[in-house]
């Protein structure tokens, strides 16, 4: 299988973009990481290393950071990244079927990426959509009020 | 301010910008102009209107007629049927179903449902949320005014501690008293911090706020800055919320154009500016502390207190941290006065609190009542009951750290006082409504999941407590638990409790405690009798292994 690792000169081209956008300021670290994480699907070992040069900020204190918060990745993902909502608000009406037939069709577990680098399933906390719960997210679509008979359907719209 | 025959609002959420919607907008824009219409209709864009099946949706008022999805080629129909021959355009109306509370609150204003009491959502879905003149025909920006014409900084602290405002974010503090602890100190440089890191689960008013209202914050803070000698804010919005970030970033622009954020406010010797700072998916940022190391561009682990950030902070400096909504009723409290705060709600907790309604309930969404109203009249008057079939059995307020309601207490007024004195909290304003088919143990069990998951893992109470909890309840929901183990579980939510570093830590064990308090029979029969009651766990070992050490993310069947 193979999920594309990236290029050395893109990586340091995202780098680039985002301190540019936010300053080399050790406050604009998170915003920082969350453009280049969106922009390369992940957080390569050498985006860290020159975002540390950049910002002057220990190597150590960049990895902690990239590894704490949930919506960065220091390992390639799939291209198709399904967040759950696990939350309690979206269990109770239904989110346990929806999860287990997201489960079945998928084939993976939490986690995981599929052998054809196509899907990552994760499961997240609250999404801030209850309204409309059971709620999962494909990259940026939002699907609320999910039936288990519909996730076939919603995951054959992406390719 | 002009009067308009006709209001038309275009749904403007993430999914409907995606389908289009800008495109709509500008279309619509297009053709009230070629029918001449421009000074009667009034056009604007509004946020999440709550139904997403049918986006983006176009509605008319006075007629509150609900069109989706529309496509810009249908827009002519539209506005030549509707707008022009004044007839429902047919064929475009959006199904009828999936009707949520913020439909729902949109047609009280035409009095089908009883109104609500709104401060902090005043112009929410009301106003185009990109348009600062909208905002200040609607009052906007006049509190700010006020506060720097006519008072001094002690003057405002005095004003917001007579309102009697207390904090929002679920902890009940009195604002005013941390503004004057703020205030009172010396220190060259002092920032005011809006937490915007909303992540309980079931908690959405603050999005609703920054999405539909975001000048309201930047006044808010801006007042916030003078009172307490600040001259630097930052906006700690979670990552996820991308369309309130790029609302509030464009609104702070906007504001700094027109004088009302930057150098000299008002032609005063006042300066403030806002930043804009996005979370990255960390639950315990929410913990102001946390906050603070996050924006420090740290790993979110809460500090030791004290020292408090009102003398300790930010870069080691005063901070105020205060959350959206309780920001939200600065302005109105500064136009209208504190006394007239306090015409609303309970004494010792004036003003209005947002609910998010969810759960096993006919209608979900938002509302925004006055302190003191009971759950049985959330559920009944704004929820409009029970779904069909099925009976309340619990509630669980403000998201995860909240407590479990049971019906005993469903006519306990819903202020910061009462729910103290019937050991229960009042939290975030999340009301997961639950009917008799949700299962205690399984519940408690996902709430107790969701601290283990997002436990920073600094203080051993709370990790290591929160990962026992887990495993003991996940034994009982599958017919595995001992009688023992609800001691266990009672001890370790009160070690927890006592010995835990910060508030996650601190409130984690309380689903249990509470299960246990007010649902003992219930548990107990799914150790004695190996049934689960509500017939929702399995009651049989799961044949699964725990990949708790496996970090996320990794390649699986190669």
């Amino acid at each position: 299988m193979t999920v594309a690792t990236v290029d050395g000169q893109v990586v340091l081209e995202a780098v680039k973009k985002a301190v540019k956008e936010h300053g080399a300021t050790i406050d604009e670290l998170i915003p920082i990481l969350n453009d280049v994480n969106r922009a390369l699907g992940y957080l390569p070992a050498q985006a860290l290393e020159e975002i540390s040069r950049q910002l002057r900020v220990p190597k150590s204190q960049l990895f902690a950071v990239s590894s704490f918060y949930s919506m960065f990745s220091t390992k390639p993902r799939g291209r198709h990244i399904i967040q759950f909502c696990e939350s309690a608000p979206c269990h109770v009406v239904g989110g346990r079927q929806v999860w287990q037939s997201l489960l079945d069709i998928l084939d993976l577990e939490s986690g995981e990426t599929s052998s054809d680098g196509k899907w990552t399933l994760v499961t997240t906390s609250c999404l801030g959509v209850c309204g409309v719960g059971p709620v999962f997210i494909i990259d940026d679509d939002i699907y609320g009020n999910v039936a288990p008979g519909q996730v076939a359907e919603i995951l054959a719209r992406y390719s | 301010m002009k009067t308009y025959r006709a209001m038309v609002l275009v749904s403007g959420d993430s999914q409907s910008m995606e389908r289009g919607a800008q495109q709509v907008y500008a279309k619509l824009e297009e053709e009230i102009a070629a029918f001449g219409l421009q000074d009667e209709i009034s056009l604007s864009m509004v946020i999440d209107i709550g139904r997403h099946d049918a986006t983006p949706l176009v509605i008319v008022y006075p007629d509150a007629v609900i069109y989706g999805p529309i496509a810009p080629e249908n827009v002519h129909t539209l506005v030549d049927e509707h707008l022009y021959k004044g007839r429902i355009a047919a064929g475009l109306q959006a199904p009828l179903k999936e009707m949520t509370g913020r439909i729902a609150w949109l047609s009280a204003r035409k009095g089908t449902l009883p109104a609500e009491q709104r401060i902090v959502l005043e112009r929410a879905g009301l106003i185009d949320p990109e348009s600062v003149e909208d905002y200040i025909i609607n009052d906007g920006y006049q509190a700010l005014g006020k506060v720097l014409a006519e008072m001094t900084p002690a003057d405002v602290i005095a004003e917001l501690e007579k309102s009697g405002l207390r904090g929002r974010g679920g902890a009940g503090f009195p604002t005013g008293l941390k503004w004057k602890f703020v205030a009172k100190t010396t220190a060259d440089q002092k920032y005011v911090i809006c937490n915007a890191d909303e992540s309980e689960p079931g908690t959405f008013k603050d999005r609703l706020i920054l999405e539909g209202d975001p000048h309201s914050i930047i006044e808010a803070m801006t007042i916030a800055g003078y009172a307490v000698g600040a001259s630097e804010g930052y906006i700690y919005i979670r990552g996820e919320y991308s369309l309130a970030q790029e609302r509030m970033h464009r609104a702070i622009l906007k504001a700094q154009e027109m004088g009302f954020l930057g150098e000299h406010i008002f032609e005063t010797d006042f300066n403030f500016k806002i930043h804009i700072h996005s979370g990255a998916g960390a639950y315990i940022c929410g913990e102001e502390t946390a906050l603070i190391e996050s924006i420090e561009g740290k790993p979110g682990v809460p500090r030791s207190r004290p020292p408090f950030p009102t003398t300790n902070g930010l870069w080691g400096k005063p901070t105020l941290v205060n959350n959206v909504e309780t920001l939200a009723n600065v302005p109105a409290i500064i136009r209208h006065g504190a006394s007239w705060y306090h015409s609303f709600g309970t004494p010792s907790s004036p003003g209005t609190k947002v609910y998010t309604m969810l759960g096993n309930i006919n209608v979900t969404g938002v509302v925004e009542v006055p302190m003191g109203i009971t759950l049985r009249e959330i559920i009944t008057i704004y929820a409009k009951g029970m779904k069909k079939g099925s009976s309340f059995k619990l509630a669980q307020t403000g998201g995860s750290s909240g407590s479990v309601i049971p019906t005993s207490l469903q006519d306990t007024p819903m202020d910061f006082d009462s729910f103290g004195k019937a050991g229960v909290a009042l939290g975030s304003g999340a009301l997961l409504i639950c009917d008799e088919d949700t299962c205690v143990v399984d519940l408690a069990r996902v709430l107790v999941n969701f601290f283990r998951v997002e436990s920073c893992g600094k203080c051993g109470p709370c990790r290591i407590g929160s990962q026992r909890a887990y495993e003991i309840l996940t034994s009982i929901t599958e017919g595995q638990g001992t009688l023992k183990d609800l001691d266990t579980l009672l001890e370790l939510s009160s070690n927890m409790a006592i010995m835990s570093n910060c508030g996650l830590g601190q409130t984690a064990g309380t689903p249990m405690a509470d299960i246990l308090k007010y649902f003992r029979a219930e548990v107990e029969a799914h150790i004695r009798l190996k049934v689960c009651p509500a017939g929702v766990c399995t009651m049989k070992p799961h044949l699964h292994i725990e990949k708790v050490f496996e970090p996320t993310g990794t390649i699986a069947k190669q």
